[in-house]
């Protein structure tokens, strides 16, 4: 009566219906580069401690693009470089997603020069803001015209593609607007690519997140920054972003997971493992941990269910491990 | 006129053999030059990630320790897609390509079909990636799987083996069919009995170049949501999950990761240390292009020898 190949094309179709069922167990995470490696290392490690029962997938599709999928509720995760932004805050109340902010770690972007460079011993924020501004496009093409004490020699840039979060940071910070930043600078999302330029370019000056430099400090040279606050010189260490003395260059990182998810048992287990293990991992990924009491005000917000955001939809520049945590505890 | 006198027509000659020679040489040149470039590519990568090219490379899942990171998840995924994509594409490409050349009328429709379809294998791929995200991720509620991802690519290369298509059917002498027609054949019998099989290493051809292209694009597969860390595989049919046993074809609705795009990760990580499991995760790629392309040089080999003309 049926050809045996009708029973398979048959089979087929009722097999595709029934999918969805093993997908039952799956942990989603997605969102930032930047958070992406600590994410990763305690998936990695959270798989391996579970036998491999529960699933964990990781995906990069930046901060902005992850909260895209976060407040259509396909994500349990988000991993973001930066707060969550009024509008991202908007997109998720209009889907009905809630969420809990859970600071994980701090990052220092590091402005990076060639170690064979002589003239550089700090930097100022005014400094940089001549240098980067979008009206030195063009004009602003030798060392001495930042400061005069400096040679005469050319300058070379290099910095963050305009897709990233480090980029958007560090306009901000030392520009005074988000993505406002001179044209004219080799620019790449890809931080290896910064590396080799400034690393092979006595006159070159980047920046990048902290790890890259830590990976590198044989091929490059970090530039103390003068603080705005203090007026001294800091250069970027983890002590030096615990002790909240490097400014204004120091950002928390965060993961923000889904209110309703939390009802699901791996998804709780994932947060405890996470808080439990991060500040270890952290450092093995050469960011920055937070002291212990953040972990455990993580954990005590996810128990208690204190949804929202403590900075109400805007970036913040230069707050401090300590106003951090103060922050938090107010919540 | 006067006759060019011996020497004359000795010189014209001398002066066709040199310009001969000149175009000769310009010719192995470039041969040359696009040959070193691949040697000197496949070399680099087998020096630099030769220490990686172990069992555990190709069993282990990716890792933040660049000693223990391998491949599992990207060739799994990779392989699987392609096999999505070959499904979709295959019979599309063809069935359209077969109707274009044996069935429609030649009217104005007919031309911007077919302008379309040139122009369409022009588009740059990430397009392909943000109408799929709409239509299969999100209307036809597929998700960010491999079944998405399959027939993401085989749109994307759909163009490119209806065009080989149609060439490979051109190439047919047109009395095979006048011949299969006086004989009493319907159009059906002829394209099933004649035209498909003897087009058929050109239309494999096609599909590879297709396939090949597919198998190296990471733009549109990351639009619709590949993932970057994935420790684990689709469900093997019919075995137990841990939550029953896994449907026939449960392992099309699973999340993914593939080959460029794990090695996009890794190059461009902090730690030098992955730029070697970039190096060898590059030469295993390159090594199952070339495999696909061995496939379909012997397959095209094979039919070719079956076609008496």
């Amino acid at each position: 009566m049926f050809k045996p190949t009708q029973i398979a094309v048959a089979l087929g179709l009722a097999g595709l219906f029934a999918a969805g069922a093993a997908n039952a167990q799956v942990i989603k995470i997605d969102g930032s580069s930047t958070v992406y490696p600590i994410t990763e290392a305690v998936a990695e490690e959270f798989q391996k401690a579970k036998k491999n029962a529960i699933k964990v997938t990781v995906g990069i599709s930046g901060t902005g693009g992850g909260f895209k999928k976060f407040c259509r509720g396909e994500t349990d995760f988000s991993n973001a470089s930066r707060p969550i932004t009024a509008k991202e805050m908007e997109d998720c109340k209009a889907a009905g997603v809630q969420y809990v902010e859970m600071p994980v770690a701090f990052d220092a972007l590091t402005i990076v020069i060639n170690p064979k460079n002589t003239f550089l011993k700090q930097v100022t924020v005014e400094e940089m803001k001549k240098l980067w501004e979008p009206a030195a496009q063009g004009t602003v093409t030798k060392w001495s015209q930042v400061n005069p004490a400096w040679p005469d020699a050319p300058v070379k840039l290099f910095g963050a593609g305009a897709d990233s979060g480090t980029f958007e940071y560090f306009t901000e910070a030392m520009v005074g607007k988000a993505k406002s930043s001179r044209g004219d600078y080799t620019a790449s999302e890809d931080d290896n690519v910064l590396v080799q330029g400034v690393s092979r370019d006595v006159n070159a000056i980047g920046y990048f997140g902290y790890a890259y430099y830590a990976e590198n400090t044989a091929k490059l040279k970090a530039l103390p920054v003068v603080s705005p606050k203090t007026g001294k010189a800091v250069e970027p260490s983890a002590a030096n972003v615990e002790n909240g003395t490097y400014q204004p260059l120091s950002r928390p990182i965060f993961v923000y997971v889904k209110a309703a998810s939390l009802d699901k048992p791996e998804v709780k287990e994932f947060i405890e493992f996470y808080m439990k293990h991060g500040a270890k991992l952290t450092k093995e990924v050469k960011y920055v941990p937070l002291p212990a009491a953040a972990y455990t005000g993580n954990l005590d917000h996810v128990a208690k269910k204190k949804l929202g955001t403590v900075f109400g939809g805007k970036n913040e520049i230069g707050i401090t491990i300590e106003e951090l945590m103060k922050r938090e505890a107010k919540m | 006129m006067k006759p060019l006198t011996t020497e004359q027509i000795r010189a014209v000659i001398a002066r066709g053999k040199t310009n001969d020679l000149i175009f000769k040489s310009l010719g192995i040149f470039c041969l040359a030059l696009a040959l070193l470039v691949i040697v000197a590519l496949i070399a680099d990568m087998v020096m630099k990630g030769s220490e990686r090219f172990t069992v555990d490379f190709f069993l282990n899942f990716a890792s933040r320790r660049a000693t223990e990171a391998g491949i599992l998840s990207a060739w799994v995924g990779s392989l699987l897609v392609m096999l999505v994509t070959a499904c979709a594409a295959v019979p599309l490409g063809v069935a359209a390509g077969l109707y274009l050349e044996e069935y429609a009328k030649r009217n104005w429709l007919t031309s911007i079909i077919e302008i379309n379809i040139t122009n369409l294998a022009a588009v740059p791929s990430i397009v392909y990636g943000l109408l799929a995200l709409g239509i299969f991720v999100y209307q036809f509620g597929f998700g960010q799987s491999i079944l998405s991802a399959g027939l993401t690519l085989a749109l994307l290369i759909l163009p490119i083996i209806i065009v080989s298509t149609r060439e490979a059917i051109r190439a047919i002498p047109a009395m095979i069919r006048e011949g299969s027609m006086a004989v009493g054949a319907t159009r059906w019998q002829t394209c099933r009995y004649h035209i498909v099989p003897y087009a058929m290493p050109g239309i494999l051809t096609g599909v590879i170049i297709g396939l090949a292209r597919a198998i190296g694009e990471t733009a549109p597969i990351i639009t619709i949501g590949a993932l970057t860390f994935i420790a684990f595989l689709p469900p093997v049919p019919l075995t137990e999950t841990g939550q029953g046993t896994a449907g026939l074809f449960d392992w099309l609705m699973s999340p993914f990761t593939v080959m460029p795009i794990q090695i996009f990760n890794w190059t461009s990580r902090p730690d030098p240390a992955f730029e070697v499991n970039a190096a060898a995760a590059g030469f295993v790629l390159m090594a199952m292009v070339l495999s696909m392309n061995a496939v379909a040089i012997w397959l095209r080999y094979r039919l070719r020898k079956n076609i008496k003309w």
